[in-house]
């Protein structure tokens, strides 16, 4: 029997569209709507908005809330107040990564947390069997709806008051009330918009009204690999550490938590193979699993609509991690050079 | 600007979505609406090389979106005279007018009579319907 997806409050909308709608992460998501390129450039040159609902949330609240997330998270709780995000790390006891998510310090004692789709269960199982007296983590994702406004002119477009990254408020956008995150997965400016599931539909009405071109989870993956971020499940995994895909400065090693004795001694003696961005010196597009000659491995790739060539991420032996370094592919059967390139691969000249 | 659906009466047609505008002895390949729009934009054609024999059935070249590739099947068995160096060069060519400037390949027929194994429009239709 075919497996149920679930359906954000926006599916209807998305329908109505035209969307092609496709199973991610047991969801029905949209894909794209008018094509991926088009609303790639869309994000780039002015405003898209996509439908990330199905992204989970967790709050983790209690007088000793602080500390359980310091236990289990990478980077560092004090570095940040009520009013501020971090990215973070779920780390396992050898250091591999469970998961990358968004850490939101509601006030001293109450944390929002924004996890990947396809972890919600696994995240939500490891902190609830590490929970302490006085902390307690409850799954909230069914209550929210999330949208990620992204692009130059998203902020502008919405009536919404310049504000620092990785900061959020409380917002109102043409009368409904939300949560307005300065975080984002583009590369761009804007923000992520947590709201009520029961106001989804009105958000997204309004976000639409204001110009914002609607977005699919292909555009989303095309611009998350020109900024060099990378997605769970392909270039960071629980097999995979924070040192060897340049993620060291999001773990806080002076501190205790899951596998920093791990990630200590790993960063000491050097990481054996490194995550790089590459850019295609040939016509070919990098694909997920296909081998770099000497010993390395693509785990994400695509066709670059800004650069109009073939990019990816993969893992290579540190020796080749430099940028400039020559790769060679084999797509499927043929050799084709890339080149190691700084992160991220693509940025805007402001 | 994306085409819009259309599967003209004139081409040959192979259930892998592809079609075959025979004229005499050559016939010029390419592959259909449906399929170039289940693929969406492509970004890269990977063709076989002029001299190529391509055979009836079998892959003889791919093509690329954003998030997936896909084998370009013969419709027919023959010899590449020409590949399309436009839709290497700009391959959204084949979304904006896949019969026309989006064609494929060129080839010089190694068996003529397989032509008679091909849909006709309304047969194609019919697996486009079904699909």
């Amino acid at each position: 029997m075919a497996q149920m997806l679930l359906r954000t409050p926006l599916h209807d909308r998305h329908l109505a569209l035209g969307a092609r709608m496709v199973p991610f992460a047991g969801w029905e998501m949209p894909v794209q709507y008018e094509g991926v390129i088009l609303e790639h450039r869309a994000v780039r040159a002015d405003c898209g908005v996509f439908d990330v609902s199905h992204m989970g949330e967790f709050e983790v609240e209690g007088p000793r809330a602080t500390a359980l997330l310091q236990a289990t998270l990478s980077n560092d709780l004090d570095k940040i107040g009520p009013g501020q995000a971090q990215y973070t790390l779920l780390t396992n006891d050898r250091g591999g990564i469970i998961d990358d998510l968004i850490v939101y310090r509601l006030d001293d004692f109450r944390f929002l947390l924004i996890v990947n789709a396809a972890n919600r269960e696994v995240d939500l199982h490891w902190l609830k069997e590490r929970e302490i007296p006085g902390s307690d983590v409850r799954d909230v994702s069914d209550e929210y709806a999330l949208l990620a406004v992204q692009g130059p002119r998203a902020i502008e477009r919405l009536g919404l008051p310049e504000a620092a990254q990785f900061t959020f408020a409380e917002g109102e956008i043409d009368g409904v009330q939300c949560m307005v995150n300065r975080t984002g997965y583009t590369g761009e400016q804007g923000c992520e918009i947590l709201v009520m599931a029961e106001d989804a539909v009105d958000l997204w009405d309004r976000v639409l009204a204001r110009g914002a071109v609607p977005c699919g989870l292909g555009a989303r993956d095309t611009l998350r690999l020109e900024a060099s971020l990378p997605l769970h499940g392909n270039d960071i995994t629980p097999d995979t550490d924070a040192i060897s895909a340049g993620l060291g400065w999001c773990c806080a090693l002076d501190k205790e938590f899951s596998g920093a004795a791990e990630l200590r001694e790993l960063k000491a003696r050097g990481p054996k193979r490194k995550l790089v961005s590459f850019v295609m010196e040939e016509k070919a597009v990098p694909r997920q699993g296909m081998t770099i000659e000497g010993g390395g491995e693509v785990t994400s790739g695509t066709h670059s609509p800004m650069l109009d060539r073939g990019i990816g991420m993969g893992y290579v032996p540190a020796g080749s991690a430099t940028p400039d370094t020559e790769l060679v592919l084999d797509v499927r059967g043929k050799s084709r050079r890339a080149r190691v390139v700084k992160r991220p691969i693509y940025k805007r000249e402001e | 600007m994306a085409a819009s659906e259309t599967y003209p009466e004139d081409l040959r047609y192979h259930a892998e979505h592809d079609w075959a505008r025979i004229e005499g002895d050559e016939a010029v390949l390419g592959i259909t609406w449906f399929a170039q729009d289940a693929l969406g934009e492509l970004v890269h054609y990977e063709p076989p090389n002029e001299g190529d024999t391509i055979a009836k059935d079998s892959a003889y070249g791919e093509v690329e979106s954003v998030k997936a590739v896909s084998d370009v099947i013969a419709p027919l068995s023959g010899e590449v005279l020409e590949v399309n160096a436009k839709v290497v060069e700009e391959p959204e060519t084949v979304n904006d007018d896949p019969y026309g400037h989006g064609w494929l390949v060129r080839v010089r027929l190694t068996n003529p009579a397989e032509a008679e194994s091909l849909l006709g429009v309304d047969a194609y239709k019919q697996v486009v319907a079904e699909a």
